[in-house]
């Protein structure tokens, strides 16, 4: 149920999202969801990518300080109120939401949410007991 | 433990009396037999005979390592060349080497304190004891040795160095204890590991390390990976060499053998004492030494002084292990900070030797203490706000610790230039 998501520690300086990203695609590893979190003087970037070990490999050899998390991934339909029908649902159970972000499918059809939640097992059962889609990384990279 | 319980476990006023007696004793005896104390005490107009209390040993000069450079080499022996059975000397590797002697009688005592530091690390007379210090005119080698045989322990005198012969040694002769540098013992684990060695399979049960500072986390690494007992010991040939203080099994602060040495515990900058407990300057003052006594020599090593009675039993203060050197203390805002206090707070934090830059600046005339801390994985966190509180957390802890207001900067990994020596870790920018 549960997806693995890197996070890499980032200094605030020219070039440093290149350099990952060049990294990356040096050894075939292919993003599929990311996001910055920042402040004046450092970010975190978070990403879901096909290759989790690969990718954090290849990181920590490039001098880059890694940490692995698990997030949840929550399928909705691209349409007008996904997320707040989610939201309401994590809501009603008083958890926290840490941090998200999301991504739309190559189909357009489908929005796919990522989300660190305070509570993570509660959040998932509510999630089930509220009928969405939890979807894992295979699926994730499949679509 | 005790190698001598009498003396160990004295009560303090009765060690305190001891002391005055010798104080007075070894400051008239140096007042008269070498012209360098006669000289000073004279233009202080200080007259031992005088002394009421312990207390008055603040009216005395201090003693400094130049003050021995300055009359290399018997320029401050207290007997003639004639009574002096053994001449040792510092390395020389920060300036010109200075010189100690010993008489009969300090070899013995010599060899009684550090038999002493034996016993408190454990070690008794069926223990075979491997002594990895160097031998010659550093005093680690034939100081251990010769406590060692004092306390009828079997020595054996490998010295230092081929490590791979250490560890046969270790093997067939079935060493008990060992003798080294902190920094030695994990040396030999590595070895151990490269030769298919197993710790485990030896004999080895205590360890005895000094001659420089280590931490906590080494002392456990160092256990875990021998399977021994580490004990902390520490000497400085200017005083004595190995036995003026050493760990008991409590683990917790060396006592120090204070029948034979007056320490101090003062603030590098204003030379008063700090509060018992605060870091400050250990200075040293020998009782009872005839060839060459020292008052009030300043070490430079930084220490606390933990007054509280121990556990043990000894009635000796222990000092804290040692934390750096006042030689790099830096002032701000008018506030002693040791980059070695920093240093200790991120150790405990992180788990690992931590980099870190210490950046001191004046803004509208006011210092500013900037610390950059490199991210390790330990201390990153993939949600702003643990990130933040984590570096809350220290800001805090390093301003409560220091004195003063301290701003963290976190920098990536390996952005730090790798210097060996603490005092590169600070860059002053401060245009005073």
């Amino acid at each position: 149920m549960l997806v693995e998501q890197i996070a890499v520690f980032l200094e605030n300086k020219s070039g440093r999202l290149a350099e990952i990203t060049a990294v990356l695609a040096e050894n075939g590893v292919n993003i599929r969801a990311l996001s910055v979190a920042d402040t004046a003087d450092f970010g975190i970037l978070r990403l879901i990518v096909d290759k989790v070990e690969k990718a954090k490999e290849v990181l920590k050899a490039n001098g880059f300080t890694v940490g692995k998390t698990d997030v949840i991934a929550v399928e909705v339909d691209d349409k007008t109120g996904g997320l707040a029908r989610v939201l309401q649902c994590i809501k009603e159970a008083s958890i926290n939401v840490e941090y998200m972000y999301a991504f739309v499918n190559k189909t357009g059809e489908n929005a796919v949410l990522i989300f660190r939640f305070e509570k993570m097992e509660e959040a998932i059962t509510m999630l089930q007991n509220g009928g969405f889609t939890i979807i894992s990384r295979e699926q994730i990279c499949a679509l | 433990m005790y190698w001598q319980k009498e003396q160990e476990c004295l009560t303090r006023s009765n060690l305190e009396n001891l002391q005055l007696e010798r104080l007075k004793k070894v400051l008239k005896r140096v007042g008269t037999n070498v012209p360098f104390y006669r000289n000073k005490f004279n233009s202080l107009h200080l007259n031992p005979d005088k002394l009421t209390s312990l207390e008055g040993i603040r009216d005395y000069p201090f003693t400094l390592k130049q003050d021995l450079r300055d009359n290399y080499p018997y320029g401050l022996f207290a007997v003639p060349l004639r009574d002096v059975v053994r001449v040792h000397s510092s390395s020389g590797t920060t300036g010109m080497a200075t010189v100690v002697g010993y008489s009969k009688n300090d070899i013995v005592t010599w060899s009684n304190l550090v038999a002493r530091i034996l016993c408190g690390a454990g070690v008794t007379p069926d223990d075979v004891i491997q002594i990895a210090f160097g031998y010659g005119l550093f005093t680690g080698g034939f100081g251990l040795h010769y406590g060692a045989e004092r306390l009828g322990a079997s020595v054996i005198p490998i010295s230092a160095g081929n490590t791979k012969r250490q560890i046969q040694i270790m093997q067939d002769f079935k060493s008990t204890a060992l003798v080294c540098t902190p920094s030695y013992a994990l040396k030999m684990a590595d070895v151990m590991m490269d030769m298919g060695v197993n710790p485990n399979g030896l004999s080895l049960r205590y360890g005895l390390f000094g001659a420089e500072p280590w931490s906590e986390a080494m002392r456990q690494e160092i256990n875990e990976r021998l399977g021994i007992r580490a004990t902390d010991n520490y000497g400085l040939s200017e005083v004595l060499g190995p036995g003026i203080a050493g760990e008991c099994f409590e683990c917790n602060g060396l006592h120090v053998n204070e029948d034979h040495f007056i320490i101090e515990v003062l603030d590098p900058d204003t030379l008063e004492p700090v509060k018992p407990g605060d870091v400050g300057e250990l200075v040293i003052t020998t009782l009872t030494k005839e060839a060459f006594p020292v008052i009030r020599y300043r070490t430079r090593d930084l220490t606390r002084l933990l007054p509280e009675p121990c556990p043990c039993g000894r009635t000796f203060h222990r000092i804290s292990r040692i934390l750096g050197r006042s030689d790099d203390m830096l002032i701000i805002k008018g506030v002693n900070v040791f980059p070695t206090q920093i240093e200790s707070i991120l150790f405990e934090i992180e788990g690992t030797e931590p980099h870190y830059r210490l950046i001191v600046e004046r803004e509208n005339n006011e210092d500013k203490l900037t610390v950059l801390v490199e991210v390790v994985e330990s201390i990153f966190f993939d949600e702003m706000k643990k990130q933040r509180a984590f570096i809350n957390s220290i800001r805090k802890r390093m301003s409560s610790e220091l004195g003063i207001g301290v701003d963290i900067q976190l920098v990536e990994e390996r952005t730090l230039e790798r210097f060996s020596g603490k005092a590169d870790r600070v860059i002053d920018k401060r245009k005073l």
